[in-house]
């Protein structure tokens, strides 16, 4: 080897380090730069009420987000969490101001409809075999639709008239506002329940052998299929997994709201599914996981929040966010020497 | 300097050569100051370990790795190889290993001939079937296929893994090329039909083309090369002509003196029955088959394509269903409903495919191995490290597998140490049976023993190993008991030193000749798909 080409291949190996080291720092440092303007621009923003504020607010799309990411590991996506979420909160209110049901006993009906629309999932992608974009995307239609029927088209909220003209029997419960408006100690409630959920899952997927076996599926189905691994088991789990995250999202929307905004939900999905885009880019790790997703959805609502704290519309957050995912994507797959494990949508087989 | 030009037929005029030509990606030299020429008429044979440099040098000729130091001449021209377009216009084609990669599914036949043609830019935009079909027509004619109408206007997904060989060589060739590069093209075919392809490269070779030909069995290269270039570390370590002396080259090749001679020294005799299979029609329509499979010896079945082989292992495996019939493990009933269930009774099967059966993408070489055993790697569910690590490690030691650490994502290793990847992670349990398909597909020969020797190892410890091929050299190396499949029956049972290489040979391959269509079909078919009769069962391998 000649002097000169030792020189390239050193300088080379150089440039690969500075490129892996950017890939996988960038998007921290993108935060804490952003963080960092923000803390000396604007006073309010290094509150430790903002603080709380902003995670609390940001909480119902990290849950979506992090659903999924949990269809993301096996393969697949789910466009419907969206959806559920809003089906989650017509359904929390009917319950309690119709049904006239006890906050705990509408929690838990939210979160039986959460896993029957996984499974509705499941067995429309793993037994109808339609693909997954495909079928999530049908049944967000489905799912929209059936609660406009339930709920005859309206929000609903305590005491409001019925059809019958009588007013309604029940109301938002204390025990189920508790969701959105109790807190431990300075800790607000769903900020509990959002890092609670990220640590569990982040627990199953890297410590466990069934995290294992999902990352397994979506790497390659048919080798896992070899392993031993129950790949339709993992899938139909993935996507139940994924009903209930979206349906306890759909559940903190409601509590915070106070009534079942019939349009609550609708701008959910993209959040969700750019959060957990932008978590499998973070730290360069190239596959879906838990921390990346949640970090995903604080760097959105740190932005958010500066933004408008600087006093840009509201409107401009849409195009924010979007330049965010763009750079998150440029990362994970043009930057990236390493192989991007997400077949986001992937309509193969 | 124009492309059309006859293919010069004297034969030892330098049509391509190379001098100094090196590579490397990052810090790591693959190709080192390669000098070679290519002649007209000749077919010059490529051999080399796996990660030798034949990829790298092969992609650099044909306009893939246009980042090449050193320069190329064609005709004493020199020329810069940077896409491969210019490199087919400047006259060199190459068909690459994977088929599959060669062929694009949803487009007819006659499309995927004409695919060159589809990606130029205005030119050719409206396309005329009946023009497009002459035109297929012609360029399959330079391979003696003459292929109807029908044929050339099926979906090319639907090929048999040989005819689509044979349509990417068409595509090739219809560039007129003064140097067409093969990598490793039979890999995918049977004898026979790695035969016939044998007969379009003699006769490609007497029209004056030059040939570079990358293949790892030996016997091939003996029946058609002139010369053989070994690469060792990405450096020419010989070129050599006929007569070829083995047993240099395979030391050249491996850098260490090695033993050709690929009898086994010594045939062990099972004694204790670990495996029956009563009565299982390997096709729906075919006889049943009983076959007994002992512990303490290496089975090495035999047989082409569609023989049976794939369909025998995915009923040992718990893949597939037996249409009738019966199983027993260790003297007792073996009825196994998934994967699963076949891993848990000790039987694991080493798929077919690698890429797509058997590895992860993006997994580290630790994960890879130890994916089907993760409930022996963990504790109430909660994996451990240090559990994987071990298990990793012996593998990675039982069989050499040259990776920079068991964390290395398994994409980086060469195709053979995924190979041995694979067949570690199988043998890493223990299993009292092993059921390897087609393991030694593109794999070294090194790579090769050291599969046979862990074969071997299990054996003498009482496990029961069947190894399926369709490659007569590959079980005489590994097997104590051999077993010749046809058509979904034995047509031969026996120990390896009781029987001779051509009675092997000729239980093999007499069913080709002898294969069961009845003549009316024959002629029917004359104008199907290939030129000779296939055996009539479905096949296994699909493009």
């Amino acid at each position: 080897m000649s002097i000169n080409s030792a020189i390239d291949s050193v300088r080379a190996s150089i440039g690969d380090r500075i490129s892996a080291g950017i890939v996988r720092w960038g998007f921290v440092g993108v935060t804490i730069i952003l963080v960092g303007y923000f803390v000396i621009s604007e006073p309010n923003f290094r509150t430790i009420d903002n603080v709380f504020g902003m995670l609390k607010f940001v909480a119902p799309t990290a849950i979506a987000g992090l659903g999924v990411m949990l269809a993301m590991t096996v393969g697949g996506i789910d466009l419907s969490v969206g959806a559920s979420a809003g089906f989650a909160v017509s359904i929390a209110a009917w319950t309690m101001v119709v049904g006239n049901l006890v906050g705990t006993a509408s929690i838990a009906v939210v979160l039986i409809c959460g896993l029957l629309i996984g499974a509705l999932n499941a067995l429309l992608i793993v037994v109808a075999r339609i693909p997954d974009l495909l079928a999530t995307l049908t049944m967000m239609f489905v799912i929209v639709g059936l609660k406009l029927l339930i709920v005859d088209g309206k929000s609903i909220s305590s005491k409001m008239t019925l059809a019958d003209g009588s007013t309604a029997p029940g109301s938002f419960t204390p025990d189920f506002l508790w969701l959105d408006r109790g807190s431990v100690g300075p800790v607000p409630v769903p900020v509990i329940i959002f890092l609670v959920i990220t640590a569990l899952l982040w627990f199953l997927l890297e410590r466990t052998r069934w995290g294992r076996a999902l990352y397994a599926v979506g790497a390659n189905a048919e080798a896992a299929r070899l392993a031993g691994i129950r790949v339709q088991l993992y899938r139909t789990a993935a996507y139940m997994g994924c009903g209930l995250l979206a349906s306890i999202a759909g559940l903190l929307l409601a509590a915070r709201i106070g009534q079942g905004d019939v349009s609550a939900g609708n701008s959910l999905l993209l959040d969700a599914v750019a959060v957990s885009l932008v978590g499998v880019s973070v730290l360069g790790i190239g596959r879906p996981n838990a921390w990346g997703t949640a970090l995903g959805a604080v760097l959105i609502a740190v932005m958010v929040t500066g933004f408008t704290m600087a006093g840009l519309p509201y409107y401009a957050q849409d195009f924010g966010k979007g330049v965010v995912l763009l750079v998150a994507l440029l990362f994970s797959f043009t930057f990236s020497k390493k192989r991007t494990v997400v077949v986001a949508g992937s309509m193969a087989n | 300097m124009t492309f059309d030009q006859p293919i010069a037929a004297e034969g030892n005029d330098t049509v391509v050569s190379l001098s100094g030509v090196s590579f490397s990606y990052g810090s790591n030299v693959v190709l080192q100051d390669v000098n070679l020429d290519f002649a007209a008429g000749r077919i010059t044979a490529l051999l080399g370990a796996n990660g030798a440099g034949k990829s790298t040098l092969i992609k650099a000729l044909s306009g893939a790795n246009p980042k090449y130091s050193g320069s190329i001449a064609i005709a004493g021209e020199p020329v810069a190889l940077s896409t491969p377009t210019v490199a087919r216009h400047l006259g060199i084609s190459a068909v690459h290993q994977k088929v599959a990669d060669g062929i694009v599914p949803g487009l007819t036949v006659a499309e995927n001939v004409l695919l060159d043609d589809l990606a130029g830019g205005f030119r050719g935009l409206l396309r005329n079937r009946r023009r497009d079909y002459a035109a297929a027509r012609a360029a399959l004619a330079l391979l003696g296929l003459n292929w109807s109408d029908r044929v050339l206007g099926q979906d090319a997904r639907d090929l048999r893994i040989s005819d689509a060989q044979l349509v990417t060589l068409a595509r090739a060739l219809r560039s007129t090329p003064r140097l067409l590069i093969l990598d490793e093209p039979t890999s995918a075919l049977t004898s026979a039909e790695a035969e016939r392809l044998f007969e379009v490269l003699r006769a490609l070779r007497a029209d004056g083309l030059a040939i570079v030909y990358v293949s790892h069995r030996f016997g091939e290269i003996e029946a058609l090369a002139d010369s053989v270039v070994v690469l060792r570390d990405g450096t020419v370590q010989s070129h050599s002509e006929r007569p070829f002396a083995w047993h240099d080259i395979l030391h050249e090749m491996l850098g260490r003196p090695t033993e050709l001679s690929q009898q086994r020294e010594h045939t062990d005799r099972g004694e204790t029955v670990v495996a029956t299979v009563d009565a299982v029609p390997l096709f729906p329509e075919s006889a049943p088959v009983s076959l007994s499979i002992r512990g303490g010896e290496v089975l090495g079945i035999l047989g082409l394509i569609g023989a049976g082989k794939t369909e025998l292992a995915e009923v040992l495996g718990g893949l597939a269903k037996p249409a009738a019939g019966s199983l027993t493990l260790s003297g007792s009933d073996y009825a196994p409903r998934r994967p699963g269930d076949a891993i848990n009774a000790g039987v694991v099967l080493v798929p077919e495919d690698r890429q797509r059966q058997g590895i992860l993408p993006g997994w580290s070489v630790a994960h890879n191995i130890t994916v089907p055993f993760l409930a022996q790697s963990s504790r109430f569910g909660t994996l451990r490290g240090s559990r994987e690590t071990a298990r990793a490690r012996d593998v990675v030691a039982a069989l050499d597998v040259v990776t920079e650490s068991l964390n290395t994502p398994i994409d980086d290793l060469s195709g053979g140490n995924q190979q041995k990847v694979v067949v570690g992670r199988w043998l890493s349990a223990a299993p009292k049976l092993a059921v390897l398909d087609e393991p030694f597909r593109g794999v070294d020969i090194a790579a090769r023993r050291g599969i046979g020797e862990r074969l071997t190892t299990l054996a003498r410890s009482g496990g029961a190993a069947v190894v399926l091929s369709s490659d007569v050299d590959e079980i005489l190396e590994v097997s104590d008991r051999i077993v010749v499949l046809v058509s979904g029956a034995v047509a031969l049972d026996g120990y390896a030193d009781e029987l001779d290489r051509a009675t092997i040979v000729q239980a093999f391959l007499g069913s080709d000749a002898a294969s069961a269509i009845p003549a009316s079909d024959l002629e029917q078919d004359a104008e199907a798909v290939t030129s000779t009769p296939e055996s009539p069962s479905p096949e296994s391998t699909r493009v």
